[in-house]
């Protein structure tokens, strides 16, 4: 019997025999604490996102003009609607003044509100990020308790290579190379889905729907083969920390069908690590994922902050590292809340 | 270990049958959805809106920063507001020389200062009420008392001191001092009974309300961020309706995908940002049914030396190394770069080599040097020339400076261009050879070193309007910054009072020959002092499929280019292929299809998982 064999056991028997009361009275003061340390979290994101950005040098004004006759008195207009004529520390009161009350200020290159470019934009990367979201943790999850359980068979080793092949491959390339045999079509393969955008702008109603779900399989697609190997690989070895454990050999004593012992007693006891990845990757999915949005067009978050960056609009970028660190933050912070209930020792 | 190979062995006995169902499901799937999507691709278009509409669709990779005409910028904006709204004058597609606009004719007073315009009777907004000179001057006087409505075009008001309009036909500019650019106000004329409504300029974006009113050749009719403009012929338009119904500007953010959307057949056009690149127009060259247009550009692509930065107060700033003050340097710098070798090697013959400050497309601005004025590719008379200038080398051959050290230059380059790190790569060489090492300094952004002047050359590139009066005017005594502090309108420091006195004189030059002799002469004293190396003037390289549009007009027309032209020539002239299968994005027909499949079979997958479901919890216990 392995040494991890028997830590699985250990770790087991307290789940099963957890005293109920006593961590049921520590959860508040630990939600308590997991709250505040967020709230702080977020505080230090805006004094960051406000001071980080405005390391990148150059000055927005001569950037936003650049190329087209301007006068030196209408520069002088652009800094003051701005604000850059302020000092610093007086746009950083400014500005944690209007963040808190929901204004995160106007971008220079569209002439609109931060908070309007954002939720413009916010849709179309959940729509696109969520669904391939949906797909690989499921793909990946399902293919990775396959693995574990037959661990060194031709399968796992198949579908292990497969998955860290398509992790490595960089996903603006495998995107492009969709279009190309998916999209233009390479004989015998006819095209089938469109090169980019996200609706053909002309349909309505149910139409609409599913013109958008046309535009969304290439991008989709991509963002699942090079995101399912992560969820796989981190299910595959917590499973595997389970497998040699005794109370899987009862269970099969007692004489359970192997994909019951499976479902109902090894994959909720590997959860954990599995539950923590999906967390972490649904904050990252309010980022998007920049370069899929760039190479199908897509018009998420991703190709605004890529945008903003150029300029540098600085109230778009702060705007948008914001919104994309809020996200990871408020998602931790729910995982956080939800392993006591996944396992009791958390948090007592 | 062997046990859990035993697990593993165990359980695929009863499981294949499920296997092979996913699998036979997922074939299904894809074959349904290649089978039904399939067909629709090579299907007519003209799906929505009305059947059969001729629509040209053009790939582009700029986003639009604003669709008000006060604040617009980027080209893809401006472009749209040249086909929706009426300017004052317009350039002629042959060769650039100003023809009638909004405006039918024009003439200045005796004194120059008094300009007064024709408008015409017979341009009509798109809601049906006349365009009349008090839009016009509604336009400009706006422009001149709101700071946000001069964001965009301000420029063209700053001399202005007053605009009237006496009658609906009639509009009467008076400036503070004589302006040659008075027929290139390029500046979109909007309905005052329309914008008069607007509270804020500097935040009206003018996006929401659609159809938007306009005069031009197109109305906008729809647009989304990122995603779409969507323009419709105007049937009244003065000078004729277009021949396309419909007009989309689709954005395409990566130029692979946009070429591969022109080899698809999605899109009528690619034009790149700013072009296509060597290898693009390469792949697609051999391609049926498409046409790539090669033309003369509009940009210069330079070499800019730093004249020794300093302020309108006289302070100077930066640290320029002072050998490049001496005219003999700098003059022997450019007569050691190979300007032929850049054109082949780096733009793979895709530029045309240069001299003159404004490319040759701008045939009667135009500036070549004479023979004897001419620094022609000469390494060894370069090298004559720095050592009459003092600056010999040393028992190493490298060439020393005053303070006795080894000559090194530092030179700004755009690290997303890979043009500037090619021609960087050669001018090493190049330079090497007479003893000067260079240092590039590729940087994303070039602008902070370049204002505080501290560089010793950099590479510089504008696009140049029909009027040249912008770029000449960033090479002015008046462009400094007031302060070291300051940003000023200079492009690179340049103050020279020979200069400045040829600038005022083209500008109070209302006679076309005669300004577009001094415009010459300006050059000539640019390339005189060399402070400026013209190197190249870049093509403009775009792609159009002739099965979707079979003619188009190209600016000017002899051989010239179709995206961004000035004046709304292309996409008002293009003609739609007689196969009639204009682009349109998507299809619907085939698109509800092959969803449907998809669904349809996701559906049955799912009911399949929950029996499976029903049947191993029967199982249980």
């Amino acid at each position: 019997m392995s040494s991890a064999t028997g830590s699985a056991v250990e770790k087991r028997a307290p789940a099963a025999a957890a005293p109920r009361e006593r961590a049921r009275s520590a959860y508040p003061r630990y939600v308590a604490g997991k709250l505040a340390g967020a709230a702080v979290s977020l505080f230090a994101v805006l004094v960051t996102s406000f001071f980080l950005f405005r390391l990148i040098p150059g000055d927005p004004v001569k950037f936003m003009t650049g190329g087209r006759p301007v006068s030196a008195e209408q520069l002088a207009v652009y800094k003051e609607e701005f604000g850059l004529d302020l000092p610093l520390w007086e746009q950083f009161t400014d500005y944690c003044g209007k963040a808190l009350s929901g204004d995160l200020g106007t971008s220079y290159q569209f002439h609109a509100p931060v908070v309007d470019k954002i939720t413009e934009a916010l849709p179309n990367t959940l729509l696109l990020t969520g669904t391939a979201f949906v797909l690989y943790t499921a793909l990946g999850a399902f293919l990775g308790t396959r693995s574990a359980w037959r661990h060194g068979g031709l399968g796992d080793r198949l579908n292990t290579g497969l998955a860290l092949t398509l992790y490595s491959i960089p996903s603006f390339w495998l995107g492009l190379l969709l279009i190309i045999v998916l999209s233009v079509g390479v004989d015998p393969i006819p095209g089938l889905f469109p090169t980019g955008g996200m609706e053909s702008g002309r349909e309505e109603g149910l139409a609409h729907v599913l013109d958008v779900a046309h535009h969304l399989v290439l991008p989709v697609v991509t963002l699942v083969a090079v995101e399912y190997g992560q969820t796989l690989l981190v299910t595959r070895s917590a499973l595997l920390d389970e497998m040699g454990s005794d109370y899987l050999t009862t269970a099969r004593a007692k004489g359970l069908r192997d994909d019951l012992v499976r479902r109902r007693h090894a994959v909720p006891n590997a959860l954990l690590p599995t539950v923590t990845l999906v967390f972490v990757n649904l904050g990252r999915t309010v980022a998007g994922v920049i370069l899929v949005e760039t190479v199908f067009s897509w018009p998420g978050l991703g190709g605004l902050f890529y945008q903003a960056l150029s300029v540098p609009d600085l109230p778009l970028v702060q705007g948008l590292f914001f919104v994309f660190a809020a996200a990871v933050i408020l998602m931790n912070t729910l995982a956080d809340l939800l392993y006591p209930m996944l396992d009791p020792r958390v948090g007592r | 270990m062997n046990r859990h190979d035993q697990h593993g062995s165990g359980r695929t006995a009863h499981r294949p049958w499920r296997t092979r169902l996913l699998a036979a499901a997922g074939a299904g799937a894809l074959l349904l959805a290649s089978g039904a999507v399939a067909p629709s691709v090579a299907a007519k278009e003209g799906d929505g809106g009305d059947a059969g509409d001729k629509v040209l669709t053009v790939a582009v990779a700029q986003s639009v920063d604003s669709l008000s005409p006060f604040l617009a910028v980027r080209l893809l904006s401006t472009s749209i507001h040249r086909l929706t709204y009426e300017y004052l004058t317009n350039y002629d597609a042959k060769d650039n020389h100003v023809i009638p606009g909004l405006a039918t004719e024009w003439k200045s007073s005796p004194d120059k200062l008094t300009w007064t315009y024709t408008i015409r009777s017979d341009s009509k907004w798109s809601d049906g009420e006349q365009a009349t000179a008090e839009d016009a001057a509604w336009t400009f006087n706006t422009m001149m008392t709101d700071p946000g409505a001069a964001t965009a075009n301000g420029s063209f008001v700053g001399n202005f001191a007053k605009v009237t309009a006496p009658s609906p036909t009639q509009l009467v500019i008076r400036l503070k001092k004589p302006q040659a650019t008075m027929t290139a106000l390029d500046v979109p004329i909007v309905p005052k009974h329309v914008w008069e409504k607007v509270d804020d300029f500097s935040k009206f974006n003018n996006d929401k309300d659609f159809p938007v009113v306009g005069n031009g050749p197109f109305v906008l009719t729809d647009y989304k961020p990122d995603s779409y403009v969507r323009l419709k012929a105007n049937k009244d338009f003065w000078r004729g309706a277009p021949k396309f119904d419909e007009l989309v500007f689709r954005y395409y953010k990566d130029q692979d995908a946009a070429v591969a959307a022109l080899r698809k057949g999605e899109v009528s056009f690619v034009a790149g940002s700013p072009s296509l690149t060597p290898a693009q127009a390469d792949s697609l060259k051999g391609e049926e049914n498409i046409r790539v247009n090669d033309a003369p550009g509009r940009r210069f692509y330079a070499l800019a030396t730093n004249p020794g930065a300093r302020a309108k107060d006289g302070t100077e700033f930066g640290d320029g190394d002072p050998s490049l003050l001496d005219q003999r340097v700098r003059n022997a710098l450019f007569m050691a770069v190979d300007r032929k070798a850049i054109v082949d090697k780096v733009f793979q013959g895709h530029a045309v080599e240069g001299a003159g400050y404004i490319p040759p497309r701008f045939s009667s601005y135009f500036f070549e040097p004479s023979g004897e004025q001419e620094l022609a590719y000469d390494p060894a008379k370069a090298a004559q020339l720095l050592d009459e200038a003092g600056y010999r080398t040393d028992s190493d051959g490298k060439r020393l400076g005053k303070d006795g050290k080894p000559l090194d230059y530092r030179i700004l380059c755009h690290a997303t261009d890979p043009n500037d790190k090619a021609v960087g790569k050669y001018l090493q060489e190049w330079w090497g050879e007479l003893g000067i090492s260079v240092t590039l300094n590729c940087l994303d952004n070039v602008t902070d070193p370049w204002l505080a002047g501290k560089y010793d050359l950099a590479f510089d590139g504008w696009s140049v309007n029909p009027d040249p009066d912008f770029v000449l005017s960033i090479h002015t005594c008046a462009a400094l910054p007031a302060t070291p502090k300051d940003t000023g309108a200079t492009d690179n420091f340049i103050c020279d009072k020979k200069y400045d006195d040829l600038y005022a004189r083209q500008l109070g030059e209302y006679d076309a020959g005669k300004r577009a002799e001094i415009v010459k002469q300006m050059q000539s004293r640019l390339y005189d002092t060399g402070y400026m190396n013209v190197m190249a003037y870049p093509n403009a390289v775009e792609a159009y499929r002739t099965d979707q549009i079979e003619s188009i007009t190209t600016m000017p027309s002899a051989a010239g280019n179709i995206y961004g032209q000035d004046g709304y020539w292309s996409w008002w002239s293009a003609v739609p292929a007689d196969s009639g299968d204009s682009s349109g994005g998507g299809s619907s027909t085939g698109t509800v299809i092959g969803i449907a499949a998809g669904v349809v079979v996701l559906v049955g997958l799912g009911v399949l998982f929950a029996v499976r479901r029903r049947a191993s919890a029967d199982d249980r216990e």
